[in-house]
């Protein structure tokens, strides 16, 4: 397949959840995983009579994640019916937004495996309630519907079509899940549905500018099957077109067992949503004084951050990168430095020590910042060896502890008293006759052999640093 | 009142609705009815405004005493699990819950003639239609089996019935009272509005149920209305007569009734002037886009998969919806939905429900224009004529439409607006309407309560 004389052009919806304690329009609880039809109300089952009203942190959360990306929040925007039929949507529409979406015209940064750093359109961010979930494998030959996630908050980011590769789509969205976990709008769990994709692919011949004919893919359902899915649909357009066809506007479903697509609809059998304004909601306004102020609150994002984490601390790319993927780590990075703690120290530390611990327990930093900067100076001191304090490490993130005092109840304070020093050097130097023969007819590289005995018998408590000069001096003899 | 005089109040109220029964007003058993009336009439609060007044109550506004049909097959018997926001407001003031009042099913009609339970018949005479879609509400108001119910309005639906049924009706101005708890119709133009024997009882039933509603965000913050004193004269108040509404093939005796009103207003010491509000022939067209457009979309809940009636024997979704809307929403409700669903399509928006919405904005302007002069109020015939022979008008909707012709531009634009009887041609009430500025009720009140005490509202004109 001559796959490299296309070029892939792809677009993202991307549907995320608003981490929001009770749902869009009514009190009800966005707790994922109760049992079904029990997070419901009259309002989110659409009984006859109920009417929304909006629940202000969703708003709140959904201009944050808007100003995060660069849009512009517009200070009036309006809610709009999507109708449509379907059991797990019990109004008969879904409040969303439409000609007139809260946030227009932004923009967000990833790293293109290809093309460096790719500033990505966002063309439009609105706020829109869930539908619920029919279950087709629940009973034998009935859908069962779970009307829960009815009502839940949502926002719906599109991009512009400027992916050019599935591997790039896929940069991409681990960017936005970054870039809205920073900000606290959203878990972006894929897998618990917090965030779910679809996405517009097409191809042209390498080289034109013009766009070719797209099909959606919807239904990828986890983060690792973003590249499969759109790999798929990119290679069945481009066989389709190879073999003298053409591609035809559709929508297509991913099936992850199979890693195939199928046709769901092309687009003669599209819906027609007669979206009109929703009369049950006044429009949205927000005054400009409040959206500047959802802007002042925002955290720094992690681009800015990286960014000063190198020219702040001296690290590389690629640690400050580790660093500050997840907020938590790089304020518990700072925190270590902000401790007293060098900063390339604390850097392998964290990176080290701390991620492997956190892996191991449920992502949680067991070991206080002002514990791991104490660690570190204990090294730094020579008060204990790296090995030593990786220990006094493990022992305070299971039983906690002030550093010092684990270490010495650990037995692992280094010594550097040349009284004791000297005993451990002497018995070292006797036992070892011929070595010693030997460093003193000139063969010097002997004495890290000599070092690692004086640790050895030391049983590790002897400074590394302060053993050579003795040594040298006994030596010397 | 004590609490011996609300129970009898609870009895004579359940003896007067079981004379009723002919009419076909009240969709709840009377024995249900009797029962109910004396458990709540223990039950009321004895220091609330209303105590012991029977209120009957449109079937589209959802209570927990009885079920919420909407007039219509599909909600044979479904119970609502919650209350309207003014069931409960009634209930904080005293009143008495009087059963469920028939209505053309889901409010859609003019006449109660599209009641999936059996039409409703004109108290003054019983061959004619009350009106609708409030008709159950007017006609047991009429018939005096209570002093107020409670109706609702998306083109006229309070006023119309009150003028045909020679009682009192008043459509508050759009966000005065709650609409949370009223099966929607045509959102955002729904209101509920009272039917009272007199403007005193129709307005301190209004009082009640006014005011802000945090589960309604189309409901006003702002508190209930307040009850003007009844005024003496009239002096001061700058009254404007849309020509408009009085066009050449007006009905003869509604013509006269007007006139006879508008010299007793004059009598009263008010300034009456002429006015013209240019965009009125347009609104019953701009009407019916707007309200079959909203009504579409708020009747696609009712698809058979969660509650109400679901056709039987079906093996697939689309035949699931098929039969149970097919077979459960009446002709009108079915020509509305298909009308509402066909102006929202892609492509014909723009030339339907779009121009529908500017035309809305030009009604308003109207309005804007006349009361920006100096005028507080507007007055006109209620409805181009009086009640109708039942069957009449059934099989040409247009004709059945124009009966809403004065009613529905205070619905599209919000304003405020009530019908009070003025005078019988042949025996047959008309009602006079004012129509007011938003919010400012009490004028209107204040006018409506001189008006009714200068002139006898049975007499023939």
């Amino acid at each position: 397949m001559s796959a490299s004389a296309w070029e892939t052009v792809i677009g993202l919806e991307t549907h995320v959840q608003l981490g929001t304690v009770s749902k869009m329009f009514c009190g009800c609880s966005t707790t994922f995983g109760a049992p079904p039809n029990t997070n419901v109300c009259p309002v989110c089952l659409g009984l006859p009579g109920a009417l929304p009203v909006p629940n202000e942190r969703a708003i709140q959360l959904a201009v944050r994640a808007a100003v995060a990306l660069n849009c512009t929040v517009h200070p009036r925007s309006v809610f709009a019916r999507k109708n449509y039929f379907y059991p797990d949507l019990p109004k008969g529409y879904q409040i969303s937004q439409y000609d007139q979406p809260l946030a227009t015209a932004g923009h967000l940064s990833f790293l293109s495996p290809d093309r460096g750093v790719v500033r990505a359109g966002i063309i439009r961010v609105h706020v829109e309630e869930d539908a619920g979930k029919s279950l087709h494998d629940r009973f034998p030959r009935a859908t069962a519907v779970d009307l829960n996630r009815a009502g839940v908050p949502l926002i719906e980011i599109v991009t512009e079509p400027d992916f050019r590769s599935p591997q790039e789509a896929r940069a991409y969205l681990l960017t936005l899940k970054q870039v809205l976990q920073y900000v606290g709008v959203s878990e972006c769990d894929m897998e618990k549905g917090s965030l779910r994709v679809d996405a517009n692919v097409s191809i042209r011949k390498a080289g034109s500018t013009a766009l070719g004919v797209k099909c959606e893919v919807k239904n990828i359902n986890a983060f690792s099957y973003v590249e499969k899915a759109l790999t798929v649909e990119r290679d069945r357009q481009v066989a389709e077109v190879e073999r003298g066809g053409t591609i035809t506007q559709s929508t297509m479903l991913y099936n992850s067992k199979t890693n195939t697509v199928r046709l769901q609809r092309s687009k003669e059998e599209s819906k027609d949503y007669r979206y009109f304004p929703e009369p049950d909601l006044p429009p949205l306004v927000l005054s400009p004084e409040w959206i500047a102020e959802q802007q002042g609150v925002l955290p720094e994002l992690p681009a800015t951050k990286r960014e000063r984490f190198v020219s702040q601390y001296g690290l590389n790319q690629q640690d400050a990168g580790v660093l500050t993927a997840e907020r938590a780590v790089a304020d518990y990075y700072e925190s270590v430095v902000h401790a007293g703690a060098e900063p390339k120290s604390a850097a392998n530390w964290v990176m080290g020590e701390v991620l492997g611990d956190a892996k191991d327990h449920q992502e949680q930093l067991r070991v206080p910042a002002s514990s791991l900067a104490g660690i570190i100076a204990l090294v730094k001191g020579g008060t204990v060896s790296n090995q030593g304090a990786k220990k006094v490490f493990a022992e305070v993130a299971a039983k906690g502890g002030d550093p010092r005092t684990v270490a010495e109840a650990l037995g692992v304070i280094q010594v550097a008293d040349t009284g004791i020093l000297a005993q451990w050097v002497e018995e070292v130097v006797t036992a070892h006759p011929a070595e010693a023969a030997r460093f003193k007819g000139g063969e010097t590289k002997l004495m890290a052999f000599f070092v690692g005995q004086v640790m050895k018998t030391s049983k590790g408590k002897a400074d590394p640093k302060a053993a050579p000069k003795l040594l040298e001096e006994r030596l010397a003899k | 009142m004590t609490e011996v005089e609300a129970l009898a109040s609870a009895k004579a109220t359940a003896t007067r609705l079981g004379k009723a029964k002919r009419l076909n007003a009240l969709l709840t058993p009377t024995t249900v009815v009797r029962k109910s009336l004396l458990a709540q009439a223990k039950e009321a609060h004895p220091s609330g405004v209303l105590y012991g007044m029977p209120v009957a109550l449109k079937d589209n506004i959802c209570t927990l005493e009885f079920p919420t049909t909407c007039g219509s097959k599909l909600l044979e018997a479904y119970q609502s699990p919650y209350e309207a926001t003014v069931v409960t407001k009634l209930k904080d003031a005293g009143a008495l819950i009087a059963g469920k009042a028939n209505l053309d099913e889901f409010a859609m009609g003019s006449s109660t003639e599209h009641s999936g339970f059996g039409r409703v018949l004109n108290p003054v005479d019983r061959t004619r239609v009350p009106g609708g879609s409030s008709g159950g509400s007017a006609a047991l108001v009429g018939a005096g089996a209570v002093p107020a119910a409670l109706g609702s309005e998306t083109g006229g639906s309070v006023r119309q019935p009150a003028a045909f049924c020679g009682v009192v009706g008043i459509k508050p101005t759009y966000g005065r009272v709650s609409r949370y708890g009223l099966v929607a119709f045509g959102s955002s133009l729904d209101q509920i509005g009272v039917l009272g024997r007199s403007v005193h009882d129709a307005a301190r039933v209004l009082s009640v149920i006014s005011g802000r509603d945090p589960r309604d965000s189309t409901c006003e913050n702002r508190d209930p209305l307040r009850l003007p004193t009844v005024p003496e004269r009239l002096e001061g108040f700058v009254i404007g007569i849309p020509k408009e509404y009085f066009p050449v093939d007006l009905n003869p005796g509604v013509r006269r009734a007007c006139d006879r009103a508008i010299r007793a207003l004059k009598d009263l010491g008010a300034a009456v002037r002429d006015v013209s509000l240019p965009h009125t022939p347009y609104a019953i067209p701009t009407y019916y886009v707007i309200a079959p457009a909203e009504a579409s979309s708020n009747l696609a809940r009712f698809d058979g998969v969660r509650y109400g009636n679901r056709a039987d024997g079906v093996t697939t979704l689309a035949e699931l919806y098929r039969q149970t809307r097919g077979t459960g929403f009446g002709p009108e409700v079915q020509r509305r939905i298909l009308v509402g669903t066909y102006v929202l399509s892609s492509g014909y928006y723009d030339a339907y429900y779009k121009k529908a919405q500017q035309m809305r904005a030009l009604l308003a302007q109207d309005f804007r224009n006349v009361f920006d002069r100096g005028v507080d109020l507007i007055f006109t015939p209620t409805t181009p004529t009086t009640a109708f022979k039942a069957g009449e008008r059934t099989k040409d909707p247009v004709s059945m439409y124009l009966a809403d012709c004065f009613t529905a531009p205070a619905n599209l634009t919000g304003v405020p607006a009530m019908s009070l009887p003025i005078g019988r041609v042949k025996g047959l009430p008309v009602g006079g309407q004012f129509i007011g500025q938003p919010f400012l009720e009490d004028d209107m009140i204040e006018a409506a309560y001189a008006l009714e005490r200068a002139i006898d509202g049975t007499e023939e004109a």
